[in-house]
Parts: structure tokens; C-alpha cells; sequence
């Protein structure tokens, strides 16, 4: 057993972000680059979560409009073997990781936004929890090849009660469906909006994501709809 | 560099289970969440563990538990373990989340619409 458990600080695995100091009398320094710091008067962040299955674009969006490159941080899933098929192994592996990449806007001198993915697929749920407890809202990320994620997710952000908007990334290839066709088939509401947005244009990115927040607006100064 | 997944595959459960003494972190949620913000009120000190020493290093400027947990390739969980001990030693503060009760405030809402649209 290792018991070393400053190995992954070692400048042989140092991942982004991390800066090797030269001679062996120097620590590795660990954290964020000198222009990647927050200012100190930085007092309250909030976050939204980008959600949609595998290869949709969600660490494509988050990128567009960070200030900093997408982080990626874990969560460790201990529940044996929820929703995977394959549990060769299991006896040996007991924890199975799950990365969520994320990104950081300032806002102001003292608000961060922060932009965390997730994939949708159900057996990731197990990571909603601390996710979304004090998000804003969500963005569902959609590609129309594969709709039937999308609903899952849906559902689950409803039953959460969630704020959302579904926002169809242009894929090439990808079926171009009219919005309400869409609405239709994900089985939205009048109320949730739908935009179209290429997730690699900053600007783009950005109107998904300012879209949530004049919908968030609404739901706040007017009473839910029933 | 092949990415972070290298690394975080290298995140063996024993590794994990030295660092917090077994303890596990509170991940339904408690204080701290993903994006608390952490700011050191001290330097490290001789005799730190070194993953505590790191966080108080590393937070000399405010950052989030997520950012720590990305940069020091540890589970969120592990970190807020970390976080907390440093915190009951008054080594960090924590700024807290917005709270979210039922809807966001308007005004919130609304400074976040304005930084947005700044890009």
C-alpha cells in the first residue's frame, strides 16, 4: 500500500495549472496561475449547471465563455455498480470517479459565476445532489440525434424543480427540427424556452446562458406558472 | 500531458482514505459546497499536513472548493474534509454561497445579466 500521499503532487504528474519549481529544496506550487487568481474582494459565488449527454458540447460551451480553461474535478460514486453493466472488478475497485469539467466568469468585484457540465445519462445522478443544491438553474444541452437523453433529464429537473432552458448546440448533420416540433417531442411547456446556439462561439454560448438568467428574472417578479 | 484523467485514475481509495483519516465528506451538502469560496487567514505552518498546508498556500487568494479539488486532483469530498479541519482551526475562512431559499433574488439575477453581458 502507498502511503505516500503526496504522489500526485509530484511534478511527474502535475496536471494543468500546476507549476514546477526547479531543485529539490523547493515545493511543487499547487494551484491557479498568478492571472487565474480571484481579486480578494471576491465575496459570493453562484453556479449553473450545464447539463446533456456525452459529446453534446457542454465542455465546448463551458470553454467558450471561461475565463479561465475548464477544471476538472471529481466526485467518487460508492454505490455498487448503479446503472454500469460492467462489474468485472468490482471486488477490487470499490469507488468509480466521475469527472464534471467547469469554468469561472466574474461577474463583479465580489460575484463569481461558475459553469459546471454533467453528464445527463441516469447513473450520473447520483452527482445532482451537491450539484445543484443552491444552483440558479440549468441549461440543458441537446443534440436532436439523441432526444431520448435529453428526456430523461427533463423529467429529473422537474422533479427537482430546477429552473432550465433546453438550448440545441448545431451539429453537423444533425437534424435541424422547428422549435415547436421539438417542443412537442421533449414534452417542454409553453413557459421553458428553447434556443439554438453554437456552443464553440463566445457569444453564443454567452446568449444561452442570458437567456436562462431573463427567465430566472421572470420566474422571480411574476408567480410560477401552474 | 494526456489531461487530468490520468491522474485522477491514480486517485487510489487507500491514497483518499490516509489523507482525511477515514472520515468522509458530507456530500448531501452541510456548509460547504462546490463553488464556497475559500480564502486562507494564515500561511502554512511547519508540521501542516501537506494537502493542508497546499489549500492554505494555494488559497491566499479567494478560491472555490471546486477549483482546489481540481488543482490538488482530490474528490470534492476529500477537500471539504480538508477544508473543514482548516476551518476549525480559523487557517481559512469561508464565503458562502448565495443561498438559493425558493427563487434567486431579482437583483442577483440581474448583476449576473449585466456581467454577462460584458462579455
Amino acid at each position: 500500500m502507498d502511503f505516500k500521499s503526496s504522489d500526485s503532487l509530484s511534478p511527474g504528474t502535475a496536471g494543468p495549472g500546476t507549476v514546477a519549481m526547479g531543485g529539490p529544496a523547493t515545493r511543487t506550487v499547487v494551484g491557479p496561475r498568478t492571472e487565474d487568481a480571484l481579486p480578494a474582494s471576491a465575496t459570493a459565488a453562484v453556479k449553473i449547471v450545464i447539463v446533456g449527454g456525452f459529446g453534446v458540447g457542454k465542455t465546448t460551451l463551458v470553454g467558450s465563455v471561461s475565463e479561465i480553461r475548464p477544471l476538472t474535478t471529481e466526485e467518487t460514486m460508492t454505490q455498487a455498480g448503479v446503472g454500469v453493466d460492467d462489474v468485472v472488478g468490482v471486488e477490487r475497485k470499490t469507488s468509480t470517479t466521475v469527472a464534471m469539467d467547469f469554468g469561472r466568469i466574474s461577474i463583479n468585484d465580489e460575484l463569481v459565476l461558475y459553469l459546471f457540465g454533467t453528464p445527463g445519462q441516469q447513473r450520473f445522478w447520483f452527482l445532482w445532489n451537491g450539484l445543484f443544491q443552491g444552483a440558479l438553474g440549468a441549461v440543458v444541452l441537446v443534440d436532436t440525434r439523441r432526444l431520448e437523453v435529453s428526456f430523461d433529464v427533463i423529467g429529473r429537473l422537474e422533479e427537482r424543480g430546477v429552473p432550465f432552458v433546453v438550448a440545441i448546440n448545431s451539429f453537423m448533420g444533425a437534424p435541424d427540427y422547428p422549435t415547436e416540433e421539438l417542443r412537442t417531442a421533449l414534452d417542454l411547456p409553453d413557459y421553458v424556452p428553447i434556443v439554438a446556439c453554437d456552443a464553440r462561439k463566445r457569444s453564443s454560448s454567452r446568449d444561452v446562458l442570458l437567456s436562462l438568467m431573463r427567465y430566472l428574472h421572470s420566474l422571480a417578479v411574476t408567480p410560477e406558472p401552474s | 500531458m494526456s489531461g487530468s484523467d490520468k491522474v485522477w485514475d491514480d486517485a487510489d481509495p487507500e491514497r483518499l482514505y490516509v489523507i482525511t483519516g477515514g472520515r468522509s465528506g458530507d456530500s448531501q451538502g452541510g456548509s460547504i459546497g462546490l463553488v464556497t469560496l475559500i480564502v486562507s487567514q494564515s500561511v502554512p505552518t511547519a508540521g501542516m499536513q501537506p494537502e493542508h498546508a497546499t489549500i492554505v498556500r494555494m488559497c491566499q487568494a479567494p478560491l472555490s472548493v471546486a477549483e482546489i479539488s481540481a488543482y490538488l486532483h482530490l474528490p470534492v469530498s476529500v477537500v471539504t474534509v480538508l477544508v473543514t479541519d482548516l476551518l476549525a482551526e480559523s487557517r481559512v475562512e469561508a464565503r458562502a454561497l448565495v443561498a438559493r431559499a425558493q427563487l434567486p433574488e431579482p437583483s442577483l439575477i440581474e448583476a449576473v445579466m449585466h456581467g454577462l453581458q460584458k462579455l
